[in-house]
């Protein structure tokens, strides 16, 4: 295999990736703050929409990711309002959030399928993307890519070395003693919605603005789902998360080239194979009992102050 | 994981259906012709997908224009292959719908199923090969369609390496790739294929990763058997040349696009749901192609040199007029048996079913589902 192409494909590997950073971390930090929501993938192509459209009216890429998720934020305010006030089901409104999503995506997106949005320009940083391979694989990229990689650390950062983090992370941890501290309990749960609302979003444009600009019903194809599974695969913590989201896109480029270099792998079992690494380390990290892998205790339960 | 979003989708999308219609009468009758029909269609992907539901829809669209009111017609988008689908059928055929079509390879078992509860009422089934007295088959004949593509691209590439985005191993597939590559093969004897199954007939990332993957090993135009125009958009980006899939995909790909097989089911669907009308309808095997206008071209893109145009549209008309087989032997199989001999053409039969490369295409064909 020559260079070029190993730069080539891990280039690919980090594009395929970012979607479910970005994702993958908004999944992440409502879920420290004890919130289930299964409506990443709603959130999601909202986002997607919702970046397409601004990027189509001549907006700047700050301008569309902003947009993206704020239409993020906004959606997951809906989740936000069932859950936490009207205690509703989290497990049935994420799953209705999802469904809502993709049907609202469609319809306010049918005017923007088979229009092109203009490419991102790419920012190459200098000297860095001058070592050889993996210089142009790994800083030769779109914004939004270093950007996911700098909210990883941030996460990192408020989670395990800000207060903030350490009162959200108790919310999730056991919430009525967070009550009891006199912590509000329902304020972090709503913003941390907010905030994971609107890194769905962005993980979502990353898709209409990168990865493929256009717009297309559906087309986030599965990837909240993902997102999902990410986040217990990483066992709540965000550098994992990162890690486990290059996994992923790893094993999805991998495949498609082994398969351009004619190795005779079936290909039922390639599609597959994403999916069964998933699993493996699953059943790896349980068997092992690894310490800190557990979830956040108060995790999909509701709050209700009792007097 | 995929499934469960879109199913869910199609669960909703039928609960809607049913509440929208339950109070709806027909009258339908098994032999003579009718006041008004009732159709309706079953759709694998979005009708925005810009491809192959698409298409169809313009079909639907075509039926109403033609008929006015005197025909009624629903449909269902986003179908799972598969359980899902049967449900979605039945349901349609509870409501008093008079023809169903179901627009995808996948529907082929569950159409059939549903078929037998329901015998008054009538069923086509697109690029399928099972039939019943109320179960017809209609399909288009894109190889010929692939055929002058394979042309185009065996002129055309610089590198003799054409990347192929597939979808799933089902005989419309690998027909696909075998037409393409024999065309491509007889203008350029040092031609390469590199073909990547993708398990999908719509997810645009993927589509659009597997179309780097096969430029950043050396193809220099890509062709592909999936839905969304994500490949033509990657095409562009990149600088070199494709060809659309099922629909004219200039808008993603003004200097990529060579040209595009666009399904033109508008005919077919007008004269189906017209024999309804008349009480004509029977249970046929349509298998169209140029001469019917059920296979197009899109106009040719600027890049295609005036040589190159002017074979492809002689090869076409041949074709059309039955002068050309894309099948023509002597071909071999993959593993070096005969497969046609020298002069003779392939049979339908052999077409519709086929599961093998022909010789000279590399790597192993996954197995069929």
């Amino acid at each position: 295999m020559d260079l070029l192409l190993l730069t080539a494909i891990l280039h690919a590997i980090l594009v395929a990736s970012t979607p479910l950073v970005f994702a993958g971390l908004g999944a992440l930090i409502q879920e420290r703050a004890g919130v289930l929501n299964l409506g990443i993938e709603g959130l999601m192509i909202v986002g997607a929409l919702a970046g397409f459209a601004a990027a189509l009216s001549g907006q700047p890429l700050i301008i569309s990711v902003m947009a993206a998720a704020l239409s993020g934020a906004l959606l997951a305010s809906v989740f936000a309002f069932l859950v936490l006030r009207l205690e509703a089901n989290p497990v049935a409104t994420g799953l209705a959030l999802t469904l809502f999503g993709l049907g609202l995506a469609a319809l306010f997106g049918a005017q923007y399928v088979g229009r092109a949005a203009p490419q991102v320009a790419v920012w190459v940083i200098p000297i860095l993307s001058d070592i050889p391979v993996i210089g142009r694989a790994l800083f030769a990229h779109d914004p939004l890519v270093y950007l996911s990689v700098m909210m990883v650390a941030l996460l990192w950062w408020f989670l395990y070395r800000s207060r903030a983090g350490l009162i959200l992370r108790a919310v999730g941890e056991n919430h009525d003693a967070a009550h009891g501290l006199g912590f509000s309990v329902i304020g972090i749960r709503f913003l941390a919605i907010l905030a994971g609302g609107a890194l769905a979003g962005i993980g979502g444009a990353y898709l209409t603005l990168v990865q493929t600009p256009m717009f297309v019903e559906g087309m986030t194809a599965g990837r909240g789902w993902i997102a999902l599974a990410l986040v217990v695969f990483a066992a709540w913590r965000p550098v994992r998360v990162m890690l486990g989201a290059y996994l992923f896109g790893s094993v999805t480029i991998l495949q498609l080239h082994s398969q351009a270099f004619g190795i005779s792998i079936p290909a039922q079992w390639l599609s597959m194979l994403p999916y069964l690494v998933t699993i493996i380390a699953l059943v790896v990290i349980s068997a092992r009992g690894v310490q800190g892998t557990s979830a956040p205790a108060s995790l999909a339960k509701t709050f209700r102050i009792s007097r | 994981m995929k499934g469960f979003g879109l199913k869910a989708l199609g669960m909703a999308a039928a609960v809607l259906l049913a509440a929208c219609s339950d109070s709806e009468q027909t009258t339908s009758t098994d032999t003579g012709a009718a006041d008004k029909v009732k159709a309706g269609f079953i759709y694998v992907g979005p009708i925005s997908d810009g491809g192959w539901t698409y298409e169809h829809n313009v079909g639907r669209l075509a039926v109403e224009a033609a008929f006015g009111d005197r025909v009624e017609t629903t449909y269902v988008e986003s179908v799972a292959e598969g359980p899902d689908a049967e449900r979605v059928l039945s349901q349609m055929a509870n409501d008093g719908t008079d023809i169903i079509f179901t627009t995808s390879f996948g529907f082929m078992n569950p159409t059939i199923k549903v078929a037998e509860q329901f015998p008054n009422v009538k069923f086509e089934h697109a690029t399928g090969f099972k039939r019943a007295d109320n179960v017809a088959t209609y399909s288009s004949r894109f190889y010929e369609g692939r055929h002058v593509l394979g042309l185009i691209a065996g002129r055309m590439t610089k590198t003799n390496t054409i990347g192929y985005i597939a979808s799933f191993p089902i005989p419309e597939v690998v027909r696909g790739i075998n037409a393409a590559y024999l065309a491509a093969k007889s203008v350029n004897p040092d031609v390469q294929f590199k073909v990547i199954w993708v398990s999908t007939w719509f997810d645009p990332g993927k589509e659009a990763d597997a179309a780097k993957a096969l430029i950043d090993q050396g193809a220099d135009i890509l062709m592909q058997h999936t839905d969304s125009p994500a490949a033509m958009q990657i095409a562009e980006q990149r600088g070199i040349f494709a060809f659309g899939q099922a629909s004219d995909m200039k808008s993603f790909g003004p200097t990529a696009q060579l040209t595009s097989i666009i399904d033109d089911w508008a005919p077919y669907y007008v004269e189906r749901v017209g024999a309804v009308l008349d009480g004509t309808w029977t249970s046929t095997d349509v298998w169209g192609g140029f001469n019917t206008g059920m296979v197009r071209l899109a106009d040719y893109g600027d890049a295609v040199p005036e040589d190159v145009r002017a074979m492809a549209e002689e090869a076409r008309i041949a074709i059309s007029e039955g002068r050309l087989h894309p099948f023509t032997g002597p071909v071999n199989k993959q593993d070096g048996s005969v497969w046609l001999q020298a002069g003779e053409t392939a049979d339908d039969g052999t077409l519709l079913s086929m599961d093998f490369y022909v010789e000279g295409i590399e790597g192993s064909l996954p197995s069929g589902n």
